[in-house]
C-alpha cells in the first residue's frame, strides 16, 4: 500500500477541493469498514485517502428546531446508540444502522458509508428510506439536496457525481403516534449480509394508518422504495387485507439475486414476510409514541 | 512517498511514529511500537483478535489506519494488568480455562472490559451479542462467555 496519500482536513471545503482535484483516484474515508477491506483485498488502490472524520460537521447528531434529526454521514453507530433521544424517536433507523457488523465495527461503521458503499444489502438504507430522510452532498459546484433513495444507482455505485461528498442525513419530525421497524433475514442470528432487509415507518391515528413507507433491501440491484406498499397500508387499520396487500406489492419488485444464500423464490417470499412483521412492530411503536 | 509523523496517546503515554499512509493500526502497534498483544487473525475485520479501544470505544484495529490516531487516545491489552497485577477477567480466565491458544483472548479481553465498563450487570445473551464479532477457534466460546459472567458477578460484589 504504498504511493498513497492521506489528508484528514478540518473542513468540508477543503475536503470537497481535496476529493475534487485528485478526480477518480481519491477515496473518502468515514469508518474505513468497507474502504480499507477492499483496499486490503487488492480491489481498490487509491492515491489519495481523505479522511472526513476531523470535520465537526460529519461527525455530529443535532436534533433540529422543529424536532427532527440531522446526523452527520461519518457519525459510528455507537456514537448513534449513545445518542440519549435518537433511538426513541427513530427505533428502526437506530436498529438498522446497529445492525452492520459487530460492537468493534460499530465502533467505526457510518450510515453515510454503508449508503455510499452502494451494497444493494446495506442495512440502514431501508430503515432511512423509510424514515424519509434527505441527505445533503456537496462538490465543486455547491451543495444539494436528495431523498435518500435517490443515492443508489446499482451494485457499488451512487448517483454523487465526482467529486461530491455526503455530508448528512435530515430525518423529518415524527408526529404522534409515529413508529418505524427493520427487520433482516440472514442466516445466522449476528455478522451476516441480508437476504433480505425491509424498514417500514407509519403514522396511526385513531388506529388508521395515516402515513407509511417501506424500503426494502438486497432484492434488487438497489435499495428501493416501495410506493405500493406504502398505499396499500395508508388509510387502513393495517388489518390481514391491507397487509397482504402490501407485501404483494414488496414481492411484485423483487428483482433478487440468487444464490447460495437465498434463491429468488425464497428472497421473494420472505420480502412479503418481513413487510408484514415489520409493520407490526412499527405500529406497535405507533401505538405507545 | 513521505511518511507521516502522527503524535497520539497509547495507553496513557505520549507517543509518536512515523507511518505509510495506507498502513494499518495493527502493522504499527506490533512493528515500531513493538506491542505484539494485539493479534492479526483475518485483517478483515472478522475475527476481532486485534481489538483495541479508540477514545474509549472499541474497533478493530486492522480496520483503522496508523494515521487515524492522530490526536485520539488509544488503549491495547497492554495496558489491562496494572503491573503484575492482573485485571480480574484476566485472573478469571485463568482460572477458568477461557482460553486455549490464546490468539483470540487479547481481543476478547478487551471487548469485555468494555461491556462490563458499560453494563456491569449483563445478561448471557447480551454477552455473546457483545462478543459476537471476536471468533474463538479453540474453546466452543462457552468458557469465555461464563468467565465473563462470573468476572461480572465477583465485580459487583466487589463493588459493593
Ligand atoms: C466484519 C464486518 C461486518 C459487516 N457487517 C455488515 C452488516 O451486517 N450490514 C451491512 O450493511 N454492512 C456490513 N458491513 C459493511 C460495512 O461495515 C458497512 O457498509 C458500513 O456502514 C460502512 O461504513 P464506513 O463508515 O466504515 O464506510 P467506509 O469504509 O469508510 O466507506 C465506504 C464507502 O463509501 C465511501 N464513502 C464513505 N463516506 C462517504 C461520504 N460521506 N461521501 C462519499 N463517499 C463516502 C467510501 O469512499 C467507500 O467507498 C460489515 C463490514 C465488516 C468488516
Ligand atoms: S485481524 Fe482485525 S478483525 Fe481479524
Ligand atoms: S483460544 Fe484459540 S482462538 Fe480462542
Amino acid at each position: 500500500m504504498t504511493d498513497i496519500r492521506y489528508l484528514a482536513p478540518r473542513t468540508l471545503d477543503e475536503a470537497v477541493g481535496a476529493f475534487a482535484a485528485a478526480a477518480g483516484a481519491a477515496r473518502i474515508l468515514a469508518g474505513g469498514t468497507d474502504l480499507l477491506v477492499q483496499m486490503r483485498a487488492g480491489v481498490l488502490r487509491p492515491g489519495l485517502i481523505v479522511d472526513i472524520k476531523k470535520i465537526p460537521e460529519m461527525t455530529s447528531i443535532e436534533e433540529t428546531a422543529d424536532g427532527g434529526f440531522r446526523i452527520g454521514a461519518a457519525v459510528s453507530g455507537a456514537a448513534l446508540a449513545d445518542h440519549p433521544k435518537f433511538g426513541q424517536v427513530w427505533p428502526g433507523v437506530l436498529e438498522a444502522v446497529n445492525l452492520i457488523g459487530s460492537t468493534q465495527v460499530q465502533g467505526r461503521a457510518s450510515p453515510g458509508g454503508n449508503l455510499c458503499n452502494g451494497s444493494p444489502a446495506g442495512d440502514s438504507v431501508p430503515a432511512m428510506i423509510a424514515a424519509g430522510a434527505i441527505v445533503t452532498v456537496q462538490g465543486p459546484n455547491g451543495r444539494r439536496r436528495m431523498p435518500v433513495e435517490a443515492v443508489p444507482a446499482g451494485p457499488g455505485r451512487t448517483t454523487l457525481a465526482p467529486g461530491e461528498i455526503l455530508v448528512s442525513f435530515e430525518l423529518p419530525p415524527r408526529p404522534a403516534g409515529s413508529g418505524d421497524a427493520y427487520l433482516r433475514m440472514i442466516p445466522r442470528t449476528e455478522m451476516d449480509i441480508a437476504v433480505v432487509g425491509c424498514g417500514v415507518s407509519l403514522t396511526l391515528q385513531d388506529g388508521v394508518c395515516t402515513a407509511a413507507r417501506v424500503g426494502l433491501g438486497a432484492v434488487a440491484p438497489t435499495v428501493l422504495l416501495v410506493e405500493d406498499a406504502a398505499k396499500a397500508l395508508i388509510g387502513s387499520k393495517l388489518d390481514d387485507a391491507a397487509l397482504e396487500a402490501a407485501a404483494a406489492a414488496c414481492r411484485a419488485v423483487c428483482r433478487p439475486i440468487n444464490d447460495k444464500r437465498g434463491t429468488i423464490v425464497y428472497r421473494t417470499k420472505v420480502a412479503g414476510v418481513l413487510l408484514k412483521r415489520a409493520a407490526g412492530i412499527a405500529a406497535e411503536r405507533a401505538g405507545r409514541a | 512517498m513521505a511518511k507521516l509523523h502522527v503524535s497520539t496517546t497509547i495507553n496513557g503515554e505520549p507517543v509518536e511514529f512515523l507511518t505509510e499512509p495506507g498502513e494499518s493500526m495493527l502493522d504499527v502497534l506490533r512493528g515500531p511500537l513493538g506491542l505484539t498483544g494485539s493479534k492479526e487473525g483475518c485483517g478483515s475485520g472478522d475475527c476481532g483478535a486485534c481489538t483495541i479501544t479508540l477514545d474509549d470505544r472499541l474497533v478493530c484495529s486492522c480496520l483503522m489506519l496508523a494515521a487515524e490516531a492522530e490526536g485520539h487516545e488509544i488503549r491495547t491489552i497492554e495496558s489491562m494488568a496494572e503491573g503484575e497485577t492482573l485485571h480480574p477477567l484476566q485472573q478469571k480466565f485463568l482460572e477458568m480455562a477461557a482460553l486455549q491458544c490464546g490468539i483470540c483472548t487479547p481481543g476478547v479481553l478487551m471487548a469485555a472490559k468494555s461491556l462490563l465498563e458499560r453494563n456491569p450487570d449483563p445478561t448471557e445473551t447480551e454477552v455473546r451479542f457483545w462478543l459476537a464479532g471476536n471468533l474463538c477457534r479453540c474453546t466452543g466460546y462457552d468458557k469465555i462467555v461464563r468467565a465473563v459472567l462470573e468476572t461480572a458477578a465477583d465485580m459487583r460484589e466487589a463493588a459493593r
